[in-house]
């Protein structure tokens, strides 16, 4: 399992791109954090999600 | 009656606490956009004894800014990186600032921001956002970044919170309140998030890194 903002997913094994792909994210208004770290964009399509991994997807709305 | 540098120090320094004033004076923080949250975000750190601020945005100030960011009626038509330079020299007269009006891409982040020990998004637009969040934290790993995402419309400012998303990187605002579903924005929303962002700096300055 893996834990996107809090909730436990069945997602282990899909690259962020494909888990990214079956959700409403606007890919240009967002950050991908990643136990810890940023996953840098160009890796989207690379990196692999295991199981226990923690991945917080930070949506940018507008305003400021 | 301007005061001398020495009398800015120690007024302040009374305030805030010797070691604090001390580690401000000698930190750079870079403000990338100058509207609601950028101008106020100076405001607040200029007046916290920061040394200097780089101060970032290509626009000009509008009369659409006046009623929610840091700007005079007489100042219409000034580059905001000016306007607010000259707004900031009258609050802290010893403040060292460095002027950019430039818009900012992911060609000249590297650039501008390398001089930074903090930066702070103030963005309006939120793939511009997403944009400076992104770089800075691929780029520049080891500086701390403060970020504001979701403050519009009149919704209770108690919504309005600091979150740590990783060791250096920090989410201000409410995350859901996007200007264009609200079709509102005020001062009182847009200053808190901007209080928000500016206070995590001066917790991460005071040896206080949690929100």
């Amino acid at each position: 399992m893996v834990k996107v903002n809090g909730t436990e997913l069945n997602i282990a094994g899909k690259t962020v791109a494909e888990y990214l792909a079956g959700t409403n994210y606007d890919p240009k208004r967002i950050a991908v954090e990643r136990n810890g770290d940023i996953v840098p964009k160009a890796q989207y399509e690379t990196v692999v999600l295991a199981d226990g991994d923690s991945v917080e997807v930070v949506s940018f709305v507008g305003g400021g | 009656m301007i005061p001398t540098k020495e009398e800015w120090y120690r007024a302040l320094a009374d305030r805030h606490g010797e070691a604090f004033q001390k580690r401000a004076e000698h930190t750079t923080v870079a403000i990338c956009g100058l509207g609601g949250l950028g101008s106020n975000i100076s405001i607040c750190l200029a007046r916290a004894g920061v040394g200097k601020l780089i101060l970032i945005d290509f626009d000009r100030v509008d009369i659409s800014n006046l009623h929610r960011q840091q700007y005079k009626a007489s100042q219409l038509g000034l580059p905001k990186t000016e306007a607010l330079a000259a707004n900031l020299k009258e609050i802290a007269p010893y403040i060292e600032l460095e002027l950019h009006t430039i818009r900012i891409t992911e060609d000249n982040i590297g650039e501008l921001l390398t001089d930074a020990d903090l930066i702070c998004e103030a963005f309006d637009n939120p793939e511009c956002k997403a944009m400076l969040v992104n770089a800075v934290l691929e780029k520049f790993p080891e500086k701390y970044l403060l970020s504001g995402s979701g403050m519009a419309g009149m919704d209770s400012v108690n919504r309005i919170q600091t979150r740590r998303v990783t060791k250096r990187f920090y989410l201000c605002g409410d995350g859901v309140s996007d200007v264009k579903e609200c079709g509102t924005l005020v001062s009182s929303r847009v200053m808190t998030c901007a209080a928000h962002e500016a206070h995590m700096v001066i917790r991460i300055l005071a040896g206080e890194p949690e929100p």
